[in-house]
């Protein structure tokens, strides 16, 4: 009863297909975010499996860099969620068409 | 089996509050179970030993980037839920459908993957020497210190278009 690589990679892919549900589902922006955040978490357990699987740590390097993105994202996106919300006062997704054409 | 156990148990915490993360009410009960989700890959990653990687999940992930979506709901505290409001051009089955369609998909690789023998088991934990932290510390300065570099400018760009989004009139 070992824990193959591929445990790993089932896990990380219903984690992502949970994210994903969350980004097509939701409405609130907010937490259309932290689903994305739940499938970046998913890539990283992928990245980290490899890493052990293969024995070299390039994997782990990756999942530092997926990381620091993550931080850039959420900090780009929830910049633009308040300045949004200061002028429409929604956070629904639906709603947020201004650029859209 | 104490490997076996410990996966388990944790893969099952993972997706259970995953579920909770995405069919919450409230957002602020949202992010707390994303905190909790994020602790559990935590401690995942301690399992595959990439000690490194789960301190800066837990001083990233969970203390940074969680605190700031906090924030953000707090501000944006909302007199009526998204969710009630519905809009008629909305797909909501068609997006559950195309992501089902999509958990199919993953779920006939990782079979197909299953079918085919592991030929590198052999995992890191049998390689001796220096430990995780300086593995990764050489490999990323010295291996993967351009990426590195292009990482702290990215970062650099967030931080100022995020002030800029951000503020009232610069």
């Amino acid at each position: 009863m070992t824990i193959t690589p591929g445990h790993y990679m089932a896990l990380a892919a219903a984690l992502f297909a949970i994210g994903l549900i969350g980004v097509m589902v939701r409405r609130n922006i907010i937490i259309v975010f932290m689903s994305i955040e739940l499938m970046l978490n998913a890539v990283n357990i992928n990245l980290v499996a490899f890493s052990q699987m293969y024995g070299h740590v390039t994997g782990q390097v990756f999942a530092l860099f997926v990381v620091a993105l993550a931080a850039a994202e959420a900090a780009v996106g929830l910049g633009i969620i308040l300045a949004f919300y200061r002028n429409k006062e929604t956070v629904n997704i639906d709603e947020m068409s201004i650029m859209r054409w | 089996m104490g490997e076996a156990i410990a996966f388990y148990s944790l893969a099952a915490l993972i997706l259970v509050f995953a579920v909770l993360v995405v069919s919450a009410r409230s957002a602020v009960h949202s992010v707390l179970f994303l905190v909790a989700n994020f602790l559990c890959v935590a401690v995942l990653y301690v399992l595959l030993h990439a000690e490194f990687l789960a301190v800066i999940q837990v001083l990233v992930y969970a203390g940074g980037i969680l605190v700031l979506y906090l924030f953000v709901v707090m501000l944006v505290n909302l007199k009526r839920a998204p969710e009630e409001a519905s809009d008629p051009r909305r797909r909501d089955r068609f997006g559950l459908l195309l992501s089902g369609a999509i958990l199919a998909e993953l779920a006939a690789i990782v079979l197909y993957s299953f079918a085919a023998p592991w030929s590198h088991t052999a995992g890191a934990a049998a390689v001796p020497g220096p430990g995780n932290v300086e593995t990764v510390g050489r490999a990323l300065y010295v291996d993967y210190v351009i990426p590195f570099e292009v990482a702290s400018i990215l970062l650099l760009v967030a931080m100022v278009g995020a002030i800029v989004l951000a503020k009232r009139d610069l």
